[in-house]
C-alpha cells in the first residue's frame, strides 16, 4: 500500500514536472502569455473562471472521495441493506442555490466584457487634423493567405500584419471565398471571416514583436477552410507608433530597382514579359485590398516566413515557387510550368527570381 | 410462429433478425451495427492521433486528414453513439415500464434499417471518390466549395439515417406515454426510461431543423438552388443556425440517456434508492428544455453582436445548475449505500470526475469573451471529448456490462471488464486532458499538421500515447465479448443481485413476449419493493394469464429503406449529367413508396400466443433460466 502511494506521488511529481518544463507555451502564440489588452482581459476571465471551477471541483472531490471510500461493500459486508433514503429538500436547495451564486459571480464580468470587446465607438473618429484617431485595418482572408489593407493610409500588404503598439487597432474582417477565422492567440480572441458580411472588432498590442525570440507574433486561421487550413498562418509585427509611421511612409515610396544583375534578371522574369507573376502579385505597397489575386509582395524581403510557414531563405522560396502544391495543398497559385510555356523553370531563373524577391523591402 | 422454443439454423436466425420487429432483437441489431461503426470511427481516431503524433508528420495527406477527421466525428455521433444508445433504449425501456414491446414494432424495425442504410451509404463514400471533408458540422461555404461527392454522401446519408432516428424517437415517446404497466405513473418511471423519454422529445424537436438544413444543402449541391450561395444572395450563416439548433440538443440526446444509465447503476450498485429522484427527473426535463435555448454559444465568434452573445452566454451558464444537481444527487445516492465496485459501477465512478471536468470547461466556454480565445482551439476538442467520451462512451461501456446478461443471458468477464476500464479511463485522460493546454497555447482544431517549435510537440506526443491505451481497452473489451459468448454461462433473472426495476424481475434474456402477465407497479423500484416484501415471483400481476397478441415479422422495412438507399445514388450523381440518374432516383422512390403502399393495403393482423403455450414456456424457462 505504502509502495503504491509512493508510486502515485512520483507520478504526480512527474506530471507537475512535465507542465513546468513545457511552461505555458511560446510567447509568440500562447494565450497564457497575453501580449495585448484583449488577451489580458480574456486571460483574467480564464483565471476567474478557473478559480470558481476549482472551488466546485474541490467540493465535488471531497464528497466523492468520502462516498466511495466510506461505503464500500468490503467494509460493510455482503448482506447489509442500507436505509432507502428518498432525498432531502434542504440539500437540493443548497446545491441549487450555491451554483446560482457562482454563476452570477461569473456572469457579471461576462456581460461587461462581451459589450466592452464589441465597443467600436472610437472607430472612424476624426482627430482635429482630419486623420483618424485609431488605425483601421481591413483583413481579407483568402485560401490560404491573408491580405491587410490600410484604407486611410492607402497601402496594402499580405501575410505579415504590421501594427503600432499601445493603441486600439480596429479590424474589418471578411472572407473572399470560404469561411475563415482571424486569430492572434497572444493578442486576443478571434473573429470569423464570413463570406457574406464584414465583422469588426479591435485589438491592442502591448509588446513590440522585436523583443520576441522569433521577432513576430503568430496568427492562425481558426476555421476549417480546406486541405491547407492548418497552414493558413500569418505573422504580426508590432512596433512603436514612430516606427509604424515610418513603415507606412516607406510603404508609400516607390521600390528602388535592384542594382544586382541577378536580381535585375529576376525582375524581368517576374514582369509581364517574363513569367507574368506581376499579374497576381503587386510589388508596390500602395493600393487597395481585394484587387490582386495573389499576396502583395512589397515587403517580401522583410518577411519572417515564406508562404507563412517556411523558414525565410532563398532555398525555401525557390522550392515554393517550383511546387507550391507540395507545401500548401489546394492553394491557388498557378503551376509555374504553365506560366513558362509548359517547361520547367531553370535553376538560374529560379535563383534570379529569388534574388529579386529578397530585394523587395521597406524596412531598413 | 406459434411454436416458441423453435430451434433453427444460422440462415434462419439471420433471416429472423433481419425481419424481426421484436424490440430486443432490434436492440441487438443496433448494438452490432453501432458497435461496428464505433470501431470504424475508432480506427479513424487512431489515424488522427498517429498523424498528430509529431510535428510535420506525413502519415496522412492534408485532404485525407480532413476526410478522416470529418468521418470520425460524423460516424461517432450519428452512427455509433446514438445507435448504441438507441440499442439500449430498445432493449431495456419497454422492460422497465412493463410493456410487451414498443408501441409500433414495425416502425421500430424501419427506424433501424433507415439508420443502417444511411450509415452504409455514408461510409461507401470512402470507395466512391472520397469521403466528406468539411467537418461533421459541414459549414456551408466550405461544403459548397468541396469538389468531391463526399458532401453529397454526407447530406443524403444523414437524411436517410435521420429519418430513422426521428421515427425511433416518436416511437419511444408514444411507447412511454401509452404502454406503461398499470401503476407505473410518470413519477414511478425508472430514470433510464425518463431520460429516454426526454431524449426522444429532443429527437422529435431537434431533427427537423437538421433535415431542413440538409435538404437545402442537397438542393444547393445537386439541383441548382442557392440557399447558401453568397454570390447569388444566399447566406451561409443560416446553415450554422440550423445546424446548431439541431446540434446542441443532439449533445443532450446523447448525454441524457447516459445520465439515465448511470442513475440505474448508482442505485443498483449502492443497493440504495436514487437520492432525490424527483430532483433528478426535473433536472433532466430542465436540461432538455434549456438545450434548445443555447445553440448560439457555438457561434460566439460568428459576429452576432454583443447582445446575442451575452444572452446566449447567460442561458448556457444556467444549464450548469440542473447538471450540478444531478452530480450531487448521484454522490448522495452512493453516500450511505453499500457500494459494490463491479465493472458497471467502476465506469459510473469514473464518469463523475470526467464529466465534472467536461462540465466546468463547458461553463468556461459559456463566458463569451473567453470563448473568443477557446473557440475552435484544441480546448474545445478536449472539452467535448470529456463530455462525449467521459460521459456518453463510458455510459455505453457501463451499459454493455450492466445489460449484457439481460440481453444475452450471460455475464461479461468482470476481470477483463476491469482491465478495459482502467486502460480506457487512463488513456482517455492522458489523451484529452493535455489538449486543454494545447488549445490555450494557441493550437487551432482541425489542423492536419502543426509546425515544430510552436510549443506543442510534447503534449501532442503524450496525447497520441493516451490514444493507444484507449484502443487497447477497446480490443480487450472485444476479446471479452468473444470469450463470454463462447463460454456462455447462463445467468438468472437478476444476475447483479441488486436489481431494482422490472427488467430484473424476468428471465435473462426475456421471452419474446417479455411479460406473460402484465405486472402491477406499486411504487418506484418495483422489483426491489417486491423483493423486500419477500415476493418470490418478483412481481404482482395486473391481469390473469391469457392469450397474448403479437405482431408478425416483416421484411418490408428493409425494402423500404433500401429504396431510399437506391434513390440516393440517383440524386448523388445527378449533377454529373449521367442519363441514368433520374431513372435510378425514380426507381428507388418507387421501391419505397411501393412497399409503403403494400404495407397499407395488406392487412397484417399478427398472431396470438395461447395461454397453454405460455404455461409450458414458463415451466421451461424456470428449469433452465435460473442459476
Amino acid at each position: 500500500m505504502i509502495n503504491g502511494l509512493k508510486k502515485w506521488r512520483l507520478f504526480t511529481l512527474m506530471t507537475a514536472l512535465i507542465f513546468f518544463l513545457a511552461g505555458c507555451g511560446r510567447e509568440e502564440i500562447s494565450t497564457l502569455i497575453p501580449a495585448g489588452g484583449v488577451a489580458q482581459d480574456q486571460f483574467n476571465l480564464l483565471l476567474l473562471s478557473s478559480a470558481v471551477m476549482l472551488f466546485v471541483i474541490i467540493v465535488v472531490t471531497i464528497v466523492y472521495v468520502l462516498a466511495i471510500t466510506k461505503f464500500r461493500r468490503s467494509k460493510l459486508g455482503e448482506e447489509m441493506i442500507p436505509e432507502q433514503v428518498e432525498g432531502s429538500t434542504k440539500l437540493e436547495f443548497l446545491w441549487t442555490a450555491i451554483p446560482i451564486v457562482l454563476i452570477i459571480i461569473i456572469a457579471i464580468p461576462t456581460v461587461y466584457q462581451t459589450f466592452d470587446l464589441a465597443d467600436t465607438r472610437t472607430m472612424d473618429v476624426e482627430a482635429e487634423d482630419g486623420s483618424m484617431t485609431n488605425l483601421t485595418v481591413n483583413v481579407i482572408a483568402k485560401l490560404y493567405w491573408w491580405e491587410f489593407e490600410y484604407p486611410e493610409q492607402g497601402i496594402v500588404t499580405a501575410q505579415e500584419l504590421v501594427v503600432p503598439t499601445d493603441q486600439r487597432v480596429y479590424f474589418n474582417v471578411v472572407s473572399a471565398d470560404v469561411k475563415h477565422s482571424f486569430w492572434i492567440p497572444s493578442i486576443g480572441g478571434k473573429i470569423d471571416a464570413n463570406p457574406e458580411n464584414t465583422n469588426t472588432f479591435y485589438l491592442t498590442f502591448n509588446q513590440e514583436s522585436s523583443e520576441l525570440e522569433d521577432g513576430v507574433f503568430y496568427g492562425k486561421c481558426a476555421e476549417l477552410c480546406g486541405p491547407s487550413h492548418a497552414l493558413m498562418d500569418f505573422k504580426v509585427k508590432t512596433m512603436n507608433s514612430n516606427d509604424f509611421d515610418q513603415w507606412v511612409a516607406s510603404m508609400k515610396e516607390e521600390q528602388t530597382p535592384p542594382s544586382d544583375a541577378l536580381a535585375q534578371t529576376g525582375e524581368e522574369l517576374f514582369g509581364a514579359d517574363g513569367l507574368g507573376c506581376i499579374g497576381c502579385h503587386a510589388v508596390s505597397g500602395v493600393g487597395a485590398g481585394n484587387v490582386m489575386a495573389g499576396p502583395n509582395l512589397a515587403t517580401f524581403g522583410d518577411r519572417n516566413r515564406v508562404a507563412g510557414i517556411l523558414e525565410h531563405n532563398e532555398e525555401n522560396l525557390k522550392a515554393w515557387i517550383k511546387e507550391p502544391q507540395d507545401f500548401k495543398p489546394g492553394n491557388q497559385m498557378p503551376d509555374v510550368k504553365s506560366l513558362n510555356g509548359g517547361q520547367d523553370v531553370s535553376e538560374q531563373d529560379l535563383d534570379a527570381l529569388a534574388a529579386y524577391l529578397m530585394t523587395l523591402t521597406v524596412e531598413q | 410462429m406459434s411454436s416458441i422454443a423453435k430451434k433453427s439454423g444460422f440462415g434462419a436466425t439471420v433471416w429472423d433478425y433481419i425481419t424481426s420487429v421484436d424490440h430486443k432483437k432490434i436492440a441487438i441489431l443496433y448494438l452490432i451495427s453501432g458497435g461496428l461503426f464505433f470501431l470504424i470511427g475508432g480506427i479513424e481516431a487512431m489515424m488522427i492521433r498517429i498523424q498528430l503524433m509529431k510535428a510535420g508528420n506525413d502519415f496522412l495527406s492534408a485532404g485525407t486528414y480532413n476526410e478522416v477527421m470529418t468521418m470520425h466525428g460524423t460516424t461517432m455521433i450519428f452512427l455509433a453513439a446514438m445507435p448504441l444508445l438507441l440499442g439500449f433504449m430498445n432493449a431495456i425501456m419497454p422492460l422497465q415500464i412493463g410493456a410487451r414491446d414498443v408501441a409500433f414494432p414495425f416502425l421500430n424495425s424501419l427506424g433501424f434499417w433507415l439508420f443502417f442504410f444511411g450509415g452504409i451509404f455514408l461510409n461507401l463514400s470512402w470507395f466512391l471518390g472520397g469521403a466528406p471533408d468539411a467537418g461533421w458540422t459541414n459549414y456551408a461555404s466550405l461544403a459548397l466549395a468541396s469538389e468531391s461527392h463526399g458532401i453529397d454522401f454526407y447530406a443524403l446519408g444523414l437524411t436517410i439515417s435521420g429519418f430513422g432516428t426521428l421515427i425511433s424517437g416518436i416511437n419511444f415517446l408514444v411507447t412511454i406515454i401509452n404502454m406503461r404497466a398499470p401503476g407505473m405513473t410518470y413519477m414511478r418511471m425508472p430514470l433510464f426510461t425518463w431520460t429516454t423519454f426526454v431524449a426522444s422529445a429532443l429527437i422529435l424537436l431537434a431533427f427537423p431543423p437538421l433535415t431542413i438544413a440538409i435538404f437545402f444543402m442537397v438542393f444547393d449541391r445537386m439541383f441548382g438552388s442557392h440557399f447558401f450561395d453568397v454570390a447569388a444572395g444566399g447566406n451561409t450563416i443560416i446553415w450554422e443556425h440550423l445546424f446548431w439548433i439541431f446540434g446542441h440538443p443532439e449533445v443532450y440526446i446523447l448525454i441524457l440517456p447516459a445520465f439515465g444509465i448511470f442513475s440505474e447503476i448508482f442505485a443498483i450498485f449502492s443497493r440504495k434508492r436514487l437520492f432525490g429522484y424527483t430532483a433528478l427527473v426535473f433536472a433532466t426535463i430542465l436540461i432538455g428544455f434549456y438545450g434548445f435555448m443555447v445553440w448560439a454559444h457555438h457561434m460566439f465568434t460568428v459576429g452576432l453582436g454583443p447582445t446575442a452573445n451575452a444572452i446566449f452566454a447567460l442561458a448556457t451558464m444556467i444549464i450548469a445548475v440542473p447538471t450540478g444537481v444531478k452530480i450531487f444527487n448521484w454522490l448522495l445516492t452512493v453516500w450511505g449505500g453499500n457500494v459494490s465496485f463491479a465493472t458497471p459501477m467502476l465506469y459510473a465512478v469514473g464518469f463523475i470526475p470526467s464529466f465534472v471536468a467536461g462540465g466546468v470547461t463547458g461553463v468556461m466556454q459559456a463566458i463569451a469573451p473567453l470563448d473568443y480565445q477557446l473557440h475552435d482551439s484544441y480546448f474545445i476538442v478536449a472539452h467535448f471529448h470529456y463530455v462525449i467520451v467521459g460521459g456518453v462512451v463510458l455510459a455505453i461501456f457501463a451499459a454493455t456490462h450492466l445489460y449484457w446478461p439481460k440481453m444475452f443471458g450471460t455475464m461479461l468477464s468482470e476481470k477483463l471488464g476491469k482491465i478495459t476500464f482502467w486502460l480506457f479511463f487512463i488513456g482517455f485522460h492522458l489523451t484529452f486532458f493535455i489538449q486543454h493546454f494545447l488549445g490555450l497555447m494557441g493550437m487551432p482544431r482541425r489542423v492536419y499538421t502543426f509546425g515544430a517549435n510552436q510549443g506543442w510537440d510534447l503534449f501532442n506526443a503524450i496525447s497520441s500515447v493516451g490514444a493507444i491505451f484507449m484502443a487497447l481497452g477497446v480490443i480487450i473489451m472485444l476479446v471479452n465479448i468473444v470469450l463470454t459468448t463462447i463460454k456462455n454461462e447462463r445467468v438468472g433473472n437478476d444476475p447483479w443481485g441488486d436489481g431494482r426495476t422490472l427488467e430484473w424481475a424476468i428471465p435473462s434474456p426475456p421471452p419474446f413476449y417479455n411479460f406473460a402477465q402484465t405486472p402491477l407497479v406499486r411504487g418506484l423500484d418495483t422489483y426491489w419493493i417486491e423483493k423486500m416484501e419477500g415476493n418470490k415471483e418478483g412481481m404482482i400481476y395486473a391481469e390473469p394469464l391469457g392469450d397474448i397478441h403479437m405482431p408478425n415479422n416483416s421484411f418490408i422495412p428493409v425494402v423500404m429503406s433500401f429504396g431510399l438507399f437506391v434513390a440516393s445514388f440517383g440524386a448523388l450523381y445527378h449533377p454529373d449529367g449521367y442519363s441514368w440518374t433520374i431513372p435510378v432516383l425514380v426507381i428507388g422512390l418507387l421501391i419505397t413508396f411501393g412497399s409503403m403502399l403494400l404495407r397499407s393495403l395488406k392487412d397484417d393482423l399478427g398472431f396470438h400466443i395461447h395461454k397453454e403455450d405460455l404455461i409450458k414456456d414458463r415451466e421451461g424457462v424456470k428449469t433452465d433460466g435460473h442459476k
